[in-house]
């Protein structure tokens, strides 16, 4: 069923104009762009023909000149110490995070909020090597659909935190994209699925993709998918089962204290066997060392079933606590879509399968069908026209909370609330004349503060001399739609206001993305100054068309003199742009912005009165 | 800002303020509203619109929660009535309820203590059992007698039990995750 068509404030490009927008599903093992063309959406291909991008970044010199996908991925037994595979596992992780260092053959160096890797190019932030592979395929796109992006709907594992959020979309900006939305990768499956299928009720998405697992559970109800739950393990997923066939394979050959080349080779191999297992009851495993000895193995599919039991079983327990947030009985589910290419391993899907009583749907391309579905996403952020109406409503999938006293956390923003949402808390304080306050944010579901992730840290000073107890101080969490915390504090009781907006400790500051632009934009001939312009007058004029089509749908809304300071301000945006200065255009936006404010407000409440209504305005 | 914001849960979604409610009929409204204010609607306009239709759709979601769950439901339709639900202030209960208290307390603490996953899961349909005769206690004061006392009294209660039930919830969790 349609929802409702009202020409929503937006969304109402003239039909002759379609913005060219894309979905990108950055994975830890392949990368994926697609798009939707003439109503379907379809992943674009390389000039090759090929479809996925190895996620493998290759610093080729101290310039910074770069390879990335299979180019990279052919050279990493080579110079793998240069050659970043899997960097999706570091993004937005600290050194301590990470359990694995020692297998890995970069040198890896601790910096505040996130680890960074030294190469030849010099030390690389995983934001800057994912930036190399969302530039390739921003490149790809654009030269395929002949055009300048919109922007880009990417896509990240339901189950990751606010820091790997932050860090993900930081990458996209370096990457010179626009980022519509970050979209949760079983969200994203389910939607492909979803509308392809027209189903109803209550599905479940097991997303077991290179480095990272997702379970979702959603109710599908006309044109709505609304997540019930969302449950995961950011740090398991088929890199895992190559890891302990490499380590079955240094068992049974006998070998130890191997070299990084030699390594990366062998984990090469352990995947090939891995993936050839899944066709075949039997493999043949055979390397040659870098000190000439011969390995030659042979694998059953019974072995490579029998050395990762514990690792599938693992992957159940998201589902069990998925569904018990949900409150939904196994038998309830009318479908489980599986997604991520280790899904094809048959014993994965017979453990699903056995766990909910009925075969999973497998009858999507695993490794496609999230980037389809940010496609899908981005199509319609971008303000295209879109055949089936539908709206998408993702939860948080971690608690938010603060320490307090004792290291304890006290949650604020419980896991699996719908997005976006907001909550205010008030605190006080404990001793008289204090000035001062801490705050400490914290992501996850532990009770202590230090087994939880930090977000951020910061000290709400001015606050008026009283005595203890006596001032009150409400802190504000705001959670948006991409599942990013913003943190306000205000001391409320004294009439003096301080507030203050707080950016997470980890993510990038505006500066230090100029900077890294500007690095990496040293040996490419780009200006970044035309560039502002140009992204500024894009918006401009986006916004300016918006503006002139609330007008002609609702223009009844505004008084005449009112009228009037909106069409004054439209003016002044046309002005600004043909004066192509970067400033003038944008501070002509920000004026349009302002001057539209109550419109905005009226034409909202409009549109709701309509919706409860039922009207359909397409039947008037 | 528009008046919109300061409608109550109820008129927000159309529906009769009473704690009766029709949950489809919620849900149904929900829906609807949530795609008119959300901001993947507003993803292409301006900054305005956009502020605008992220502060609508958290205010959509939190109404939401509130009148989905009939705890929160109720203790907002006291809180419409101008009535103060003392939870944190008036512990005086009837010396029954704390005796039921302090047994489904014991039963929770046995079981976790026990590892008992299957008698959690008892001790947790009981009180889910125990809440919904409340509940109806509660749909009888609030809308058949507006006898606030009782149901302020009858939230203070089903404090203790949601509390209850979040105890017996974690201790379940902790025994199979």
């Amino acid at each position: 069923m349609a929802l409702l068509q009202i020409a929503e404030p937006g969304l109402s490009a003239a039909p002759h104009q379609h913005r060219l927008a894309v979905g990108i599903d950055l994975g830890t093992t392949n990368s994926l762009v697609a798009t939707v063309r003439s109503g379907t959406a379809t992943v674009l291909p390389d000039t090759q023909g090929r479809s996925l991008l190895p996620s493998v970044v290759r610093y080729l010199d101290a310039g910074g000149s770069v390879s990335v996908g299979y180019d990279a991925q052919a050279e990493q037994s080579r110079d793998p110490a240069n050659t970043v595979v899997s960097v999706k596992r570091f993004m937005g992780r600290g050194l301590a995070d990470l359990s694995d260092t020692a297998t890995q053959p970069y040198r890896f160096v601790d910096a505040p909020g996130m680890v960074q890797l030294v190469t030849r190019a010099g030390v690389k932030s995983p934001v800057e090597v994912s930036a190399e592979i969302l530039r390739t395929l921003k490149a790809r796109a654009e030269e395929s659909l002949g055009g300048e992006l919109t922007g880009a709907v990417i896509t990240v594992p339901a189950y990751f935190d606010d820091a790997q959020r932050q860090a993900t979309k930081d990458a996209a900006r370096l990457a010179g994209l626009n980022v519509l939305r970050l979209l949760n990768e079983p969200t994203a499956a389910a939607i492909a699925y979803g509308l392809d299928n027209g189903v109803e009720g209550v599905y479940v998405v097991y997303d077991l993709g290179g480095g990272t697992l997702d379970v979702s559970v959603l109710r599908l109800t006309r044109g709505v998918f609304e997540v019930l739950s969302t449950s995961g393990d950011s740090a398991l997923g088929g890199d895992d089962f190559d890891h302990r066939v490499y380590c079955w394979i240094l068992q049974e050959a006998g070998l130890s204290g191997i070299s990084p080349q030699d390594s990366r080779l062998l984990l090469t191999r352990a995947r090939e066997a891995k993936e050839a297992l899944t066709e075949h009851g039997e493999t043949r495993i055979t390397v040659l060392l870098s000190d000439g000895q011969a390995v030659d193995l042979s694998m059953t599919q019974a072995t490579l079933h029998d050395i990762t039991r514990t690792l599938v079983e693992k992957t159940l327990m998201p589902v069990r606590k998925a569904l018990r947030d949900a409150r939904i009985r196994p038998e309830e589910v009318k479908g489980v879509v599986m997604v991520g290419g280790a899904t094809r391993m048959p014993h994965v899907q017979k453990a699903v399968g056995d766990f909910f009583g009925q075969t999973p749907l497998t009858n999507l391309d695993p490794d496609k069908v999230v980037a389809l579905g940010a496609a899908i996403q981005a199509n319609v952020l971008a303000g295209n026209k879109q055949t089936d109406d539908w709206l998408l409503l993702d939860v948080i999938p971690l608690s938010l909370g603060i320490e307090t006293m004792g290291g304890l956390t006290e949650k604020i923003i419980p896991r699996n609330s719908t997005l976006p949402i907001a909550r205010a808390q008030d605190f006080t304080t404990f001793k008289d004349g204090q000035t001062a306050m801490s705050i400490h944010v914290v992501q996850g579901e532990r009770e202590l503060v230090n087994d939880c992730r930090s977000l951020a840290r910061f000290v709400l000073s001015g606050i008026p001399p009283m005595v203890a107890g006596a001032a009150r101080i409400r802190i504000t969490f705001q959670v948006d739609a991409d599942g990013l915390l913003s943190v306000s504090a205000r001391e409320q009781g004294s009439g003096v206001e301080a507030s203050i907006a707080v950016k997470p400790s980890y993510g990038l500051t505006d500066d230090e993305i100029s900077r890294m632009l500007t690095d990496s934009l040293a040996h490419v001939t780009t200006d970044i100054e035309a560039r502002k312009l140009r992204e500024a007058i894009v918006d401009a004029e986006s916004l300016a068309e918006a503006t002139r089509n609330a007008l002609t749908s609702d223009g009844d809304l505004l008084a005449p003199e009112e009228r009037q300071q909106v069409e004054t301000a439209l003016a002044a945006v046309a002005t600004a742009i043909a004066r192509q200065e970067t400033r003038a255009v944008n501070e002509a936006s920000a004026a349009l912005n302002r001057a539209t404010e109550t419109f905005a407000a009226r034409r909202m409440d409009r549109n709701v009165q309509r919706a409860l209504k039922g009207q359909n305005i397409g039947n008037l | 800002m528009n008046a919109d914001f300061n409608q109550d849960h109820f008129a927000l979604f159309g529906l009769p303020r009473r704690f009766r409610l029709d949950d489809a009929a919620l849900d149904t409204a929900y829906r609807k509203v949530a795609s008119e204010v959300h901001p993947d609607r507003y993803a292409h306009a301006g900054d305005a619109e956009k502020r605008l239709a992220l502060m609508m759709a958290t205010r959509v979601n939190e109404a939401y929660r509130t009148l989905r769950a009939p705890l929160a439901r109720a203790r907002y339709l006291l809180s419409l009535a101008g009535v103060d639900t003392q939870e944190e202030t008036n512990t005086s209960m009837p010396p029954d309820f704390l005796m039921a208290q302090m047994e489904w307390r014991e039963a929770v603490g046995d079981a976790r203590a026990a590892r008992d996953v299957g008698a959690l899961e008892e001790v947790s349909a009981n009180l889910a059992r125990e809440r919904r005769g409340y509940e109806a206690e509660l749909a009888e004061a609030l809308d058949d007698r507006s006898d606030t006392v009782t149901a302020a009294l009858l939230v203070r209660k089903l404090r203790f039990l949601e509390k209850l039930e979040q105890e017996a919830g974690d201790a379940i969790e902790a025994l199979l995750f």
